[in-house]
Protein backbone atom coordinates (compact mmCIF):
# COMPACT_ATOMS: atom_id res chain seq x y z
CA UNK A 1 0.00 0.00 0.00
CA UNK A 2 1.32 3.26 0.92
CA UNK A 3 4.59 3.78 1.05
CA UNK A 4 4.81 7.62 2.20
CA UNK A 5 3.37 6.11 5.60
CA UNK A 6 7.06 5.52 6.24
CA UNK A 7 9.10 1.81 5.67
CA UNK A 8 10.55 -0.16 9.09
CA UNK A 9 14.06 -0.10 9.31
CA UNK A 10 15.42 -3.29 8.15
CA UNK A 11 17.82 -4.36 11.00
CA UNK A 12 19.63 -7.75 10.17
CA UNK A 13 18.50 -8.48 13.80
CA UNK A 14 15.06 -9.15 12.60
CA UNK A 15 15.01 -11.27 9.05
CA UNK A 16 13.04 -13.71 9.89
CA UNK A 17 10.32 -11.15 11.70
CA UNK A 18 10.05 -9.35 8.41
CA UNK A 19 10.29 -12.41 6.49
CA UNK A 20 7.46 -14.08 8.24
CA UNK A 21 5.53 -10.86 7.90
CA UNK A 22 6.12 -11.55 4.23
CA UNK A 23 4.03 -14.49 4.56
CA UNK A 24 1.99 -12.90 7.21
CA UNK A 25 2.81 -14.54 10.29
CA UNK A 26 3.71 -13.25 13.32
CA UNK A 27 7.25 -14.39 14.15
CA UNK A 28 8.89 -13.71 17.64
CA UNK A 29 12.35 -14.81 18.78
CA UNK A 30 12.89 -16.58 21.88
CA UNK A 31 16.19 -17.19 24.24
CA UNK A 32 17.33 -20.67 24.45
CA UNK A 33 18.64 -20.12 27.62
CA UNK A 34 15.91 -18.81 29.74
CA UNK A 35 12.61 -19.26 27.30
CA UNK A 36 11.65 -15.97 27.23
CA UNK A 37 10.92 -14.61 24.35
CA UNK A 38 11.98 -11.23 23.12
CA UNK A 39 10.98 -7.76 21.23
CA UNK A 40 12.54 -6.25 19.69
CA UNK A 41 14.70 -8.94 18.06
CA UNK A 42 18.21 -8.89 19.46
CA UNK A 43 21.79 -10.94 19.34
CA UNK A 44 21.23 -11.69 22.75
CA UNK A 45 18.58 -11.88 25.49
CA UNK A 46 17.61 -8.72 27.06
CA UNK A 47 17.11 -10.75 30.31
CA UNK A 48 19.90 -13.31 31.10
CA UNK A 49 22.27 -11.94 28.64
CA UNK A 50 22.69 -15.46 26.46
CA UNK A 51 22.99 -14.88 23.17
CA UNK A 52 21.12 -16.66 20.30
CA UNK A 53 17.65 -17.25 20.35
CA UNK A 54 15.08 -19.51 17.98
CA UNK A 55 12.30 -17.99 16.27
CA UNK A 56 8.71 -18.98 16.66
CA UNK A 57 4.93 -18.74 15.59
CA UNK A 58 3.95 -16.22 17.77
CA UNK A 59 0.04 -16.63 19.13
CA UNK A 60 -1.16 -13.12 17.01
CA UNK A 61 -3.28 -12.16 19.89
CA UNK A 62 -3.29 -9.60 22.82
CA UNK A 63 -5.17 -7.19 24.56
CA UNK A 64 -4.94 -3.17 24.59
CA UNK A 65 -2.59 -2.00 27.06
CA UNK A 66 -2.85 1.67 26.08
CA UNK A 67 -3.91 3.46 23.47
CA UNK A 68 -4.78 6.71 21.61
CA UNK A 69 -6.54 8.37 19.28
CA UNK A 70 -3.97 10.59 17.13
CA UNK A 71 -6.20 13.70 15.79
CA UNK A 72 -2.70 15.76 14.34
CA UNK A 73 -0.25 13.90 11.98
CA UNK A 74 2.73 15.48 11.31
CA UNK A 75 3.27 14.22 7.58
CA UNK A 76 0.64 14.41 4.93
CA UNK A 77 0.41 10.65 4.61
CA UNK A 78 -0.86 10.17 7.79
CA UNK A 79 -3.17 13.46 7.96
CA UNK A 80 -5.21 11.61 5.60
CA UNK A 81 -5.32 8.82 8.23
CA UNK A 82 -6.63 11.37 11.46
CA UNK A 83 -8.12 10.36 13.64
CA UNK A 84 -6.34 6.87 14.26
CA UNK A 85 -5.34 4.57 16.46
CA UNK A 86 -2.15 3.90 18.26
CA UNK A 87 -2.45 1.28 20.57
CA UNK A 88 0.43 -0.97 22.75
CA UNK A 89 -0.68 -4.44 22.82
CA UNK A 90 0.04 -6.94 25.30
CA UNK A 91 0.76 -10.35 23.32
CA UNK A 92 0.36 -13.39 24.25
CA UNK A 93 3.67 -14.57 24.22
CA UNK A 94 5.01 -11.93 26.78
CA UNK A 95 5.88 -9.39 24.65
CA UNK A 96 4.96 -5.85 23.91
CA UNK A 97 4.21 -4.19 20.23
CA UNK A 98 2.93 -1.33 19.34
CA UNK A 99 0.79 -0.88 15.90
CA UNK A 100 -2.35 0.93 14.67
CA UNK A 101 -5.85 -0.38 15.57
CA UNK A 102 -7.80 -0.77 12.16
CA UNK A 103 -11.91 -1.55 11.36
CA UNK A 104 -14.73 0.73 11.66
CA UNK A 105 -14.97 -0.31 15.22
CA UNK A 106 -11.51 0.93 16.32
CA UNK A 107 -12.35 4.18 17.60
CA UNK A 108 -14.03 2.57 20.64
CA UNK A 109 -10.82 0.98 21.53
CA UNK A 110 -10.32 0.64 25.37
CA UNK A 111 -7.61 -0.71 27.78
CA UNK A 112 -8.23 -4.39 28.42
CA UNK A 113 -9.58 -4.97 24.81
CA UNK A 114 -8.85 -8.13 22.36
CA UNK A 115 -7.07 -7.66 19.57
CA UNK A 116 -5.43 -9.90 16.75
CA UNK A 117 -2.81 -9.30 14.76
CA UNK A 118 -3.68 -8.75 10.59
CA UNK A 119 -1.14 -7.52 8.02
CA UNK A 120 -1.02 -4.11 6.22
CA UNK A 121 0.87 -3.60 2.78
CA UNK A 122 3.57 -1.17 3.29
CA UNK A 123 5.36 -0.79 -0.11
CA UNK A 124 7.53 -4.52 -1.28
CA UNK A 125 6.75 -5.33 2.67
CA UNK A 126 3.67 -6.38 4.76
CA UNK A 127 3.97 -4.54 8.96
CA UNK A 128 1.57 -6.37 11.60
CA UNK A 129 -1.12 -4.12 13.08
CA UNK A 130 -4.15 -4.77 15.04
CA UNK A 131 -7.94 -5.19 14.75
CA UNK A 132 -10.13 -5.94 17.43
CA UNK A 133 -12.09 -8.95 18.06
CA UNK A 134 -14.74 -10.70 20.30
CA UNK A 135 -13.76 -11.33 24.06
CA UNK B 1 28.19 22.51 53.55
CA UNK B 2 31.12 21.17 54.90
CA UNK B 3 33.36 19.77 52.16
CA UNK B 4 36.65 20.51 50.64
CA UNK B 5 36.11 23.44 48.65
CA UNK B 6 39.12 23.10 46.33
CA UNK B 7 37.82 19.52 44.96
CA UNK B 8 33.99 19.80 44.81
CA UNK B 9 32.56 21.25 41.60
CA UNK B 10 29.36 23.71 42.25
CA UNK B 11 27.17 25.61 39.87
CA UNK B 12 29.28 29.22 39.84
CA UNK B 13 26.90 30.68 37.01
CA UNK B 14 23.64 30.35 34.93
CA UNK B 15 22.83 32.30 31.81
CA UNK B 16 19.47 31.85 29.31
CA UNK B 17 19.31 33.38 25.65
CA UNK B 18 16.63 35.77 24.15
CA UNK B 19 13.52 33.17 24.51
CA UNK B 20 10.42 32.66 21.36
CA UNK B 21 10.79 33.23 17.51
CA UNK B 22 14.29 34.97 16.72
CA UNK B 23 14.97 34.41 12.77
CA UNK B 24 18.09 36.66 13.69
CA UNK B 25 19.41 34.45 15.53
CA UNK B 26 21.20 30.85 14.83
CA UNK B 27 21.10 27.83 17.17
CA UNK B 28 24.58 28.40 17.70
CA UNK B 29 24.01 32.27 18.60
CA UNK B 30 21.84 31.26 20.49
CA UNK B 31 23.97 29.00 22.38
CA UNK B 32 26.94 31.64 22.45
CA UNK B 33 24.32 34.43 24.36
CA UNK B 34 23.22 32.05 26.96
CA UNK B 35 27.06 31.17 27.79
CA UNK B 36 28.09 34.78 27.80
CA UNK B 37 25.89 35.66 29.99
CA UNK B 38 26.73 32.61 32.25
CA UNK B 39 29.98 33.73 32.63
CA UNK B 40 29.31 36.92 33.51
CA UNK B 41 26.87 35.69 36.12
CA UNK B 42 29.56 33.44 37.08
CA UNK B 43 32.09 36.48 37.25
CA UNK B 44 34.31 34.51 34.99
CA UNK B 45 34.89 34.76 31.32
CA UNK B 46 35.76 32.87 28.28
CA UNK B 47 39.20 32.71 29.03
CA UNK B 48 38.75 30.42 31.69
CA UNK B 49 36.54 28.16 30.27
CA UNK B 50 38.60 24.78 29.79
CA UNK B 51 36.09 22.48 29.95
CA UNK B 52 32.81 22.40 26.94
CA UNK B 53 29.67 20.28 27.35
CA UNK B 54 27.02 20.50 25.04
CA UNK B 55 24.17 18.44 23.78
CA UNK B 56 23.33 17.78 20.02
CA UNK B 57 21.18 20.10 17.55
CA UNK B 58 18.63 19.12 15.37
CA UNK B 59 17.87 22.61 13.31
CA UNK B 60 21.72 22.96 12.24
CA UNK B 61 23.67 20.20 10.41
CA UNK B 62 26.66 19.97 12.42
CA UNK B 63 27.62 16.01 13.72
CA UNK B 64 30.41 16.61 16.91
CA UNK B 65 28.72 19.36 18.32
CA UNK B 66 31.02 19.92 21.36
CA UNK B 67 33.50 20.38 18.94
CA UNK B 68 31.34 22.97 16.44
CA UNK B 69 30.28 24.81 19.80
CA UNK B 70 34.07 24.99 20.89
CA UNK B 71 35.00 26.08 17.42
CA UNK B 72 31.79 28.70 17.50
CA UNK B 73 32.83 29.69 21.14
CA UNK B 74 36.69 30.49 20.30
CA UNK B 75 37.66 27.83 22.89
CA UNK B 76 40.13 25.40 23.03
CA UNK B 77 38.98 23.08 25.82
CA UNK B 78 41.04 20.19 27.55
CA UNK B 79 38.08 18.65 28.35
CA UNK B 80 34.96 18.46 25.82
CA UNK B 81 32.10 15.87 23.97
CA UNK B 82 28.29 16.35 23.32
CA UNK B 83 25.52 14.52 25.11
CA UNK B 84 22.84 12.83 23.66
CA UNK B 85 20.15 11.85 25.68
CA UNK B 86 16.86 14.06 25.01
CA UNK B 87 15.33 15.85 27.68
CA UNK B 88 18.18 14.21 30.77
CA UNK B 89 21.22 15.79 28.24
CA UNK B 90 21.73 18.95 30.86
CA UNK B 91 21.51 16.70 34.51
CA UNK B 92 24.06 14.30 32.39
CA UNK B 93 26.11 16.50 31.77
CA UNK B 94 26.16 18.47 34.63
CA UNK B 95 27.00 15.65 36.22
CA UNK B 96 30.09 14.71 34.03
CA UNK B 97 31.30 18.36 34.45
CA UNK B 98 30.95 18.10 38.42
CA UNK B 99 33.07 15.24 38.23
CA UNK B 100 35.73 16.75 35.90
CA UNK B 101 36.20 19.57 38.20
CA UNK B 102 36.63 17.09 41.36
CA UNK B 103 38.94 15.20 39.20
CA UNK B 104 41.18 17.71 38.17
CA UNK B 105 40.17 16.51 34.31
CA UNK B 106 39.64 20.67 34.33
CA UNK B 107 39.20 23.82 36.13
CA UNK B 108 36.05 25.64 34.51
CA UNK B 109 33.17 23.38 32.63
CA UNK B 110 30.44 25.82 30.28
CA UNK B 111 27.43 23.79 29.85
CA UNK B 112 25.29 24.76 27.17
CA UNK B 113 22.17 23.41 25.21
CA UNK B 114 19.57 24.99 22.97
CA UNK B 115 18.46 25.47 19.70
CA UNK B 116 16.40 27.43 16.90
CA UNK B 117 13.82 25.33 17.00
CA UNK B 118 10.83 27.39 16.24
CA UNK B 119 12.16 29.13 13.44
CA UNK B 120 15.07 27.05 11.85
CA UNK B 121 12.74 24.27 12.05
CA UNK B 122 9.11 25.14 12.51
CA UNK B 123 6.39 23.29 14.19
CA UNK B 124 5.19 20.43 11.68
CA UNK B 125 8.86 19.65 10.58
CA UNK B 126 9.75 19.56 14.35
CA UNK B 127 7.32 17.50 15.46
CA UNK B 128 8.42 15.08 11.91
CA UNK B 129 12.03 15.17 12.94
CA UNK B 130 11.19 13.90 16.46
CA UNK B 131 9.41 10.80 15.30
CA UNK B 132 12.65 9.46 15.32
CA UNK B 133 12.02 9.33 19.05
CA UNK B 134 9.83 5.90 18.14
CA UNK B 135 11.61 2.87 17.08
CA UNK B 136 12.42 2.94 14.14
CA UNK B 137 11.34 -0.27 12.85
CA UNK B 138 8.28 -1.30 15.20
CA UNK B 139 6.99 2.10 16.43
CA UNK B 140 7.84 4.77 13.91
CA UNK B 141 5.88 3.58 10.87
CA UNK B 142 2.34 3.29 12.49
CA UNK B 143 2.24 7.07 12.70
CA UNK B 144 4.79 7.82 15.97
CA UNK B 145 4.97 11.24 16.76
CA UNK B 146 6.10 12.65 19.96
CA UNK B 147 2.86 13.27 21.77
CA UNK B 148 1.12 9.77 21.07
CA UNK B 149 3.85 8.34 22.87
CA UNK B 150 3.15 10.37 26.07
CA UNK B 151 -0.54 10.57 25.39
CA UNK B 152 0.28 6.46 25.48
CA UNK B 153 1.84 6.58 28.91
CA UNK B 154 -0.84 9.23 29.70
CA UNK B 155 -3.65 7.02 28.95
CA UNK B 156 -2.56 3.88 30.75
CA UNK B 157 -1.37 6.01 34.07
CA UNK B 158 -4.52 7.36 34.36
CA UNK B 159 -6.09 4.54 34.08
CA UNK B 160 -4.35 2.12 36.66
CA UNK B 161 -3.89 5.35 39.24
CA UNK B 162 -7.14 7.21 38.43
CA UNK B 163 -5.80 10.69 37.45
CA UNK B 164 -8.30 12.94 35.82
CA UNK B 165 -8.12 14.71 32.64
CA UNK B 166 -8.69 18.16 34.94
CA UNK B 167 -5.84 17.02 36.62
CA UNK B 168 -3.59 17.57 33.35
CA UNK B 169 -5.00 20.33 32.63
CA UNK B 170 -4.06 22.13 36.03
CA UNK B 171 -0.40 21.44 35.28
CA UNK B 172 -0.56 23.47 32.03
CA UNK B 173 -2.91 26.08 34.34
CA UNK B 174 0.07 25.98 37.02
CA UNK B 175 2.77 26.83 34.32
CA UNK B 176 1.14 29.22 32.59
CA UNK B 177 0.45 31.47 36.02
CA UNK B 178 4.15 30.74 37.11
CA UNK B 179 5.63 32.04 33.54
CA UNK B 180 3.55 35.40 33.95
CA UNK B 181 5.74 36.42 36.49
CA UNK B 182 8.71 35.64 34.40
CA UNK B 183 10.01 38.55 32.19
CA UNK B 184 12.05 36.20 29.49
CA UNK B 185 9.29 33.26 29.12
CA UNK B 186 8.07 32.51 26.06
CA UNK B 187 4.14 32.11 26.83
CA UNK B 188 2.56 34.66 29.49
CA UNK B 189 -0.46 34.91 28.49
CA UNK B 190 -2.82 33.64 31.47
CA UNK B 191 -4.78 30.24 30.26
CA UNK B 192 -8.04 28.48 32.31
CA UNK B 193 -8.75 25.25 32.74
CA UNK B 194 -11.50 25.91 29.69
CA UNK B 195 -8.82 26.88 27.55
CA UNK B 196 -6.76 23.17 27.73
CA UNK B 197 -9.50 21.58 27.97
CA UNK B 198 -11.07 23.17 24.68
CA UNK B 199 -7.58 23.55 22.92
CA UNK B 200 -7.39 21.56 19.62
CA UNK B 201 -6.95 17.37 20.32
CA UNK B 202 -3.50 16.14 19.59
CA UNK B 203 -3.32 12.63 20.56
CA UNK B 204 -5.95 11.34 23.36
CA UNK B 205 -6.13 12.35 26.49
CA UNK B 206 -3.33 15.45 25.37
CA UNK B 207 -4.67 18.70 23.53
CA UNK B 208 -2.63 21.63 22.10
CA UNK B 209 -1.95 23.39 25.57
CA UNK B 210 -0.68 19.85 26.92
CA UNK B 211 1.94 19.90 24.81
CA UNK B 212 5.52 21.89 25.61
CA UNK B 213 6.39 25.04 22.95
CA UNK B 214 8.66 24.70 20.34
CA UNK B 215 11.21 27.82 20.84
CA UNK B 216 14.12 29.21 20.02
CA UNK B 217 16.16 29.04 23.00
CA UNK B 218 19.31 28.11 25.01
CA UNK B 219 20.59 27.72 28.18
CA UNK B 220 24.05 27.88 29.97
CA UNK B 221 25.25 26.66 33.38
CA UNK B 222 29.01 27.31 34.71
CA UNK B 223 31.01 24.85 37.27
CA UNK B 224 34.00 25.36 38.48
CA UNK B 225 35.24 24.18 42.20
CA UNK B 226 33.82 26.50 45.01
CA UNK B 227 36.55 27.94 46.16
CA UNK B 228 37.28 29.45 42.85
CA UNK B 229 33.47 30.20 42.33
CA UNK B 230 33.51 32.00 45.64
CA UNK B 231 36.82 34.04 44.74
CA UNK B 232 35.25 35.14 41.61
CA UNK B 233 32.47 37.02 44.07
CA UNK B 234 29.54 34.39 43.81
CA UNK B 235 28.35 32.55 46.17
CA UNK B 236 28.25 28.82 44.99
CA UNK B 237 25.15 26.80 44.72
CA UNK B 238 25.88 23.57 45.75
CA UNK B 239 24.63 19.81 43.90
CA UNK B 240 23.92 18.07 47.47
CA UNK B 241 22.93 14.82 45.74
CA UNK B 242 22.49 13.77 41.86
CA UNK B 243 20.90 10.41 40.57
CA UNK B 244 20.14 8.73 37.34
CA UNK B 245 17.53 5.71 35.84
CA UNK B 246 17.65 4.40 32.76
CA UNK B 247 14.84 2.35 31.84
CA UNK B 248 14.29 2.37 28.37
CA UNK B 249 14.28 3.84 25.00
CA UNK B 250 11.27 2.59 23.30
CA UNK B 251 8.22 1.90 24.70
CA UNK B 252 7.13 -1.24 23.24
CA UNK B 253 10.87 -2.16 25.44
CA UNK B 254 10.03 -0.09 28.54
CA UNK B 255 9.31 -2.21 31.69
CA UNK B 256 6.12 -0.58 32.72
CA UNK B 257 3.97 2.59 32.03
CA UNK B 258 3.26 2.84 35.42
CA UNK B 259 6.31 3.07 37.03
CA UNK B 260 9.48 4.63 35.67
CA UNK B 261 13.21 5.57 36.31
CA UNK B 262 12.31 8.46 38.29
CA UNK B 263 11.48 6.78 41.26
CA UNK B 264 15.20 5.60 41.45
CA UNK B 265 17.15 8.50 40.06
CA UNK B 266 15.17 10.26 42.96
CA UNK B 267 16.21 7.97 45.36
CA UNK B 268 19.73 8.09 44.57
CA UNK B 269 19.63 11.64 44.46
CA UNK B 270 17.76 12.00 48.19
CA UNK B 271 20.16 9.55 49.62
CA UNK B 272 23.41 11.24 48.91
CA UNK B 273 21.95 14.58 49.15
CA UNK B 274 21.03 12.80 53.04
CA UNK B 275 17.34 14.63 52.80
CA UNK B 276 13.85 13.15 51.54
CA UNK B 277 10.97 14.42 49.68
CA UNK B 278 9.95 16.73 52.48
CA UNK B 279 12.70 18.63 52.77
CA UNK B 280 12.43 19.60 49.28
CA UNK B 281 11.75 23.62 48.83
CA UNK B 282 10.52 23.83 45.45
CA UNK B 283 10.83 21.89 42.56
CA UNK B 284 11.29 21.95 38.53
CA UNK B 285 9.79 19.02 37.06
CA UNK B 286 10.50 18.37 33.44
CA UNK B 287 7.14 18.90 31.49
CA UNK B 288 7.21 18.38 27.82
CA UNK B 289 3.79 16.75 28.44
CA UNK B 290 1.33 17.81 30.92
CA UNK B 291 0.99 14.08 32.17
CA UNK B 292 4.51 13.54 32.91
CA UNK B 293 4.90 16.57 36.17
CA UNK B 294 2.06 14.35 37.92
CA UNK B 295 4.18 11.04 36.91
CA UNK B 296 7.14 12.62 38.46
CA UNK B 297 5.75 14.31 41.59
CA UNK B 298 4.70 10.73 42.24
CA UNK B 299 7.56 8.75 41.79
CA UNK B 300 9.81 11.72 43.12
CA UNK B 301 7.82 11.35 46.76
CA UNK B 302 6.22 14.70 46.62
CA UNK B 303 2.77 13.65 46.39
CA UNK B 304 1.15 10.07 47.08
CA UNK B 305 0.74 7.82 43.75
CA UNK B 306 -2.64 9.00 41.79
CA UNK B 307 -2.79 12.35 43.70
CA UNK B 308 -0.05 15.04 42.55
CA UNK B 309 -3.33 16.53 40.53
CA UNK B 310 -3.97 18.18 43.67
CA UNK B 311 -0.47 19.85 44.29
CA UNK B 312 -1.75 21.60 40.71
CA UNK B 313 -5.18 21.69 41.27
CA UNK B 314 -5.04 23.45 44.66
CA UNK B 315 -2.18 26.18 43.64
CA UNK B 316 0.23 24.54 45.70
CA UNK B 317 2.47 24.40 42.45
CA UNK B 318 2.51 28.83 42.42
CA UNK B 319 5.25 30.58 43.00
CA UNK B 320 3.84 31.59 46.04
CA UNK B 321 2.35 28.08 47.02
CA UNK B 322 3.38 25.78 49.31
CA UNK B 323 5.38 23.34 47.19
CA UNK B 324 6.21 25.64 44.02
CA UNK B 325 6.49 23.92 40.90
CA UNK B 326 8.41 25.09 37.80
CA UNK B 327 8.57 28.82 38.75
CA UNK B 328 9.65 30.05 35.25
CA UNK B 329 6.93 28.57 33.53
CA UNK B 330 8.89 25.25 32.29
CA UNK B 331 8.94 23.91 28.88
CA UNK B 332 5.17 24.12 28.97
CA UNK B 333 5.53 28.33 29.15
CA UNK B 334 8.97 29.23 29.24
CA UNK B 335 10.82 27.51 26.74
CA UNK B 336 11.37 24.46 24.81
CA UNK B 337 13.98 24.22 22.77
CA UNK B 338 15.42 20.31 22.33
CA UNK B 339 17.94 19.79 24.49
CA UNK B 340 17.77 22.95 26.00
CA UNK B 341 14.63 21.99 27.52
CA UNK B 342 15.58 20.97 30.97
CA UNK B 343 18.80 22.90 31.13
CA UNK B 344 16.05 25.91 32.67
CA UNK B 345 15.41 24.07 35.16
CA UNK B 346 19.11 24.54 36.67
CA UNK B 347 18.74 27.97 35.49
CA UNK B 348 15.81 28.32 37.38
CA UNK B 349 16.56 26.57 40.45
CA UNK B 350 20.09 28.83 41.28
CA UNK B 351 18.46 31.89 40.78
CA UNK B 352 15.77 31.00 43.13
CA UNK B 353 18.60 29.52 45.66
CA UNK B 354 20.26 32.81 45.42
CA UNK B 355 17.18 34.28 45.83
CA UNK B 356 17.54 36.62 42.75
CA UNK B 357 13.80 36.34 41.31
CA UNK B 358 12.28 39.30 42.40
CA UNK B 359 8.36 39.40 42.25
CA UNK B 360 8.22 35.60 41.66
CA UNK B 361 10.55 34.65 44.20
CA UNK B 362 9.62 31.37 46.84
CA UNK B 363 9.48 32.24 49.90
CA UNK B 364 11.39 29.04 51.49
CA UNK B 365 14.92 28.13 49.03
CA UNK B 366 16.85 26.73 50.88
CA UNK B 367 16.86 23.23 48.78
CA UNK B 368 15.84 22.60 45.44
CA UNK B 369 14.94 19.70 43.38
CA UNK B 370 15.52 19.65 39.65
CA UNK B 371 14.30 16.68 37.35
CA UNK B 372 15.20 16.05 33.84
CA UNK B 373 13.72 13.32 31.83
CA UNK B 374 14.49 12.25 28.38
CA UNK B 375 13.18 9.73 25.55
CA UNK B 376 9.82 8.78 26.45
CA UNK B 377 10.01 8.63 30.44
CA UNK B 378 13.65 6.89 29.16
CA UNK B 379 16.44 8.01 30.89
CA UNK B 380 15.66 10.41 34.59
CA UNK B 381 17.90 12.77 36.21
CA UNK B 382 16.78 13.87 39.34
CA UNK B 383 19.06 17.05 41.11
CA UNK B 384 19.30 18.34 44.61
CA UNK B 385 20.47 21.63 44.57
CA UNK B 386 20.79 23.48 47.67
CA UNK B 387 22.18 27.05 48.34
CA UNK B 388 25.19 28.05 50.30
CA UNK B 389 25.13 26.93 53.73
CA UNK B 390 21.34 25.23 53.71
CA UNK B 391 22.71 21.85 53.77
Amino acid sequence: MNESLGLPFQSPDARPFWEGAAQKRLRLQRCTGCGRARFPAAWLCPHCHASGGEWFDARPQGRVHSWTIVRRAANPAWRERVPYVLAIVDMADGVRMMGNVLGADALEVAIGDPVEVCFEERGALRVPQFRKVAA
Amino acid sequence: MKRGESRTGVIAGVGESDIGKLPEMSGLALNAQAAERALRDAGLTFADVDGLLTAYTLTEPYFMLGTVMAEYLGLKPRYCASVSAGGASPGIMLRHALEAVASGACEVVLICAGENRATGLGRDAAVSALSVVGHPAHESPYGVLIPALYALVAQRYMHEWGVTREALAAVSVSARANAAMHPNAHMRTPIAMRDVLDAKPVADPLGLLDCCLISDAAGAIVVTRADRARRAGRPPVWVAGLGEAHTHEHLVAAPSLTSFGSAESGRRAYEQAGIGPGDVDFAWLYDCFSIVPLIEAEELGLAPRGQAGELFLSGASRFDGRLPINTDGGLLSHAQAGAGGGIFGFVEAVRQLRGECGPRQVRRHGVALVHNEGGVMSSHVTAILAADGAL
